[in-house]
């Protein structure tokens, strides 16, 4: 293990160590920790220019209170889940396939169709923008949730095909030829082998696209314009603009914004982990 | 004579063994085709028709008109390019302090105290958070006047500095805002990368008295090269696709001094400025060429790798 375990070290060392933890942690956190104070404080603090000691009184109801109650906060995040939900569910099944595909079968243009994916994924999202907004547009879809669902879909099979088709590759590939010889059709090698299987792949991939889906900000400004659709992080760019100054309120919105995924990840944390570290361990 | 009899018992297995000879190959194909088409229709075909429109004159609604190089010849004389640009390298060379910030927290977290995986979480907190609200949170932590930034500033007597509307420091101090997450992204792949470090290995460097920045250097670190790679492609392409943090914390200012060549083209092509989608295009055509230049070679490496490994 590097570098060598505190518990080897002297006496004075472990406990240096175990106050360099607290503080490096409030520091690295500083910024934050000062936002979800400011949200708890009553508006008379910040015009009284207390902006950094504690609060004079606990505002944490009000403040938030007021923010769904002053701003469509609320429809913006019930927007998101209706964004994020149906991308992980269509992600994931357009993936599966596709890596099984590539895992599974040998055939010629194997390696060209997997690298079609992989460089697809690292684009600037600025070369799809014009394109993708007329063919939303098209298509009948600008301003609605369901167009920034079939983009998301389509955009993040890439980087799930890549991680897919790696999880099944390292499956044991006897289990495929023994079913094949069985006479099992490909069909069902797949549904009944090689997908149950895949479970804790396809955990990995739900917590990890559903942050990915819900803090993106660039398609939803791009793809939809009215609170009707708008995702919460493009609702909360324009609050910011409505809410000029009044930080207790920007503060507790942007808390509230950040919850389901902090929520996500903590519950999740390993698979979360598992799918965001895919291939930094192997050779 | 018997052939009557025998001929529907033969058809009967042919007909049906179609498909037992040609799913093989068709399998594949089947399974693909949802992904792949949906790929196609929403990324690859884009790019090329973005190339395609960056050669007209278009304002998104009306008729788009053919003008060549035009727009490209008008980029290479038009000074907020040149500033994207420039905005842009800073961006991907400062950006890349990540990857070292990374590996400095993942070493110092790297131990088995009591509550340690708590204090990891802790640690990669920020990568969670969506960047608009990093952006808001960083806007605050900035904010003249009041922000705490600015308080430990005067603190220390360097008196009043607004970052986000200064055109010398801007660009800087949204950069230290992506890295706030940046950072915590690569800390999370070195701690699983140190996890899988061949502890025979360090052992035995250690009786060898290898110890502290020389062990880092010769034995840890190349054992984490899967990891480094990892956080290079995605700090780069991190750094190329800064949108979001520049559209909430400055909207490109002041005076355009903050903008990228991401921020650049959306300018472009769908702000009130007027809708440019050719100039727009062309200025995306520009940065996805910059990232090929990247993309090619992950893309190189991953080949050798596959070729290898396999």
């Amino acid at each position: 293990m590097f570098p060598k375990p505190i518990e080897r070290a002297a006496p004075a060392t472990r406990f240096g160590y175990n106050i360099a933890l607290p503080v490096a942690l409030v520091l690295w956190l500083l910024p934050l920790l000062g936002v979800m104070m400011t949200s708890i404080k009553p508006a008379a603090d910040l015009t009284a220019g207390n902006y950094f000691g504690l609060p004079s009184s606990v505002a944490l109801v009000e403040n938030y209170t007021a923010v769904f109650e002053n701003s469509p906060i609320g429809q913006y995040i019930w927007n998101s889940f209706k964004v994020t939900i149906p991308t992980v569910v269509g992600t994931i099944a357009l993936s599966t396939l596709t890596g099984f595909a590539l895992a599974v079968y040998g055939f010629r243009a194997n390696l060209l169709v997997f690298f079609m994916f992989v460089a697809g994924n690292f684009v600037p999202f600025q070369i799809l923008m014009v394109p993708v907004r007329d063919l939303t547009l098209d298509l009948g879809l600008y301003d609605t949730t369901m167009g920034l669902i079939l983009f998301h879909v389509a955009f993040q099979t890439g980087f799930c095909t890549l991680f897919m088709r790696n999880f099944i590759k390292a499956l044991p590939h006897e289990l495929i030829e023994s079913a094949r010889v069985e006479g099992v059709s490909e069909l069902k090698i797949f549904w009944y082998i090689v997908l149950p299987l895949m479970r804790p792949a396809i955990a990995a991939l739900a917590v990890l696209i559903f942050t990915f889906i819900w803090n993106d900000y660039f398609w939803a400004t791009v793809l939809v314009q009215g609170s009707h659709a708008l995702p919460v992080t493009a609702g909360l760019y324009s609050l910011n603009g409505q809410w000029v100054a009044a930080w207790h309120l920007i503060s507790a919105g942007s808390i509230v914004a950040a919850l389901p995924p902090v929520i996500m990840f903590f519950l999740m944390q390993k698979h979360f982990i598992a799918g965001l570290t895919l291939g930094a361990t192997k050779g | 004579m018997a052939t009557p009899v025998v001929m529907p018992d033969h058809m009967a297995p042919a007909r049906k063994s179609w498909w037992k000879v040609n799913q093989r190959w068709l399998a594949p194909w089947m399974f693909l085709a949802p992904g792949v088409f949906m790929f196609l229709v929403y990324v690859i075909f884009p790019i090329f028709s973005s190339m395609w429109i960056s050669f007209y004159d278009w304002d998104g609604i009306g008729e788009a008109t053919w003008i060549g190089w035009q727009n490209y010849v008008e980029l290479f004389d038009d000074d907020a390019f040149y500033t994207s640009l420039k905005n842009n390298v800073i961006w991907l060379v400062l950006y890349m302090l990540a990857v070292p910030a990374g590996l400095l927290i993942a070493i110092f977290l790297n131990q088995n105290v009591t509550g340690i995986r708590l204090y990891k979480s802790l640690f990669f907190f920020p990568f969670v958070i969506s960047q608009v609200v990093v952006g808001l949170i960083f806007a605050w932590f900035y904010a003249p006047n009041f922000g705490l930034l600015t308080k430990i500033l005067a603190w220390l007597g360097l008196g009043d500095i607004a970052i986000l509307a200064d055109e010398r420091f801007v660009t800087y101090g949204i950069i230290a805002a992506g890295l706030w997450p940046q950072i915590a992204y690569c800390m999370i792949l070195y701690l699983t990368g140190l996890n899988n470090v061949s502890p025979d290995q360090v052992e035995a460097a250690r009786l060898d008295g290898a110890k502290g920045f020389r062990m880092l250097w010769h034995v840890i670190i190349p054992q984490l090269r899967p990891a480094t790679f990892i956080a290079v492609v995605v700090t780069i392409i991190g750094a190329l696709r800064s949108f979001d943090l520049i559209s909430i914390m400055t909207d490109g200012g002041p005076y355009g001094s903050s903008r990228v060549l991401s921020f650049y083209m959306y300018e472009q092509a769908l702000s009130e400025y007027g809708f440019r989608m050719g100039y727009g295009a062309a200025i995306a055509v520009i940065l996805f060429l910059i990232m090929m230049v990247f993309i090619s070679g992950f893309i190189w490496k991953m080949i050798a790798d596959e070729r290898g490994g396999r």
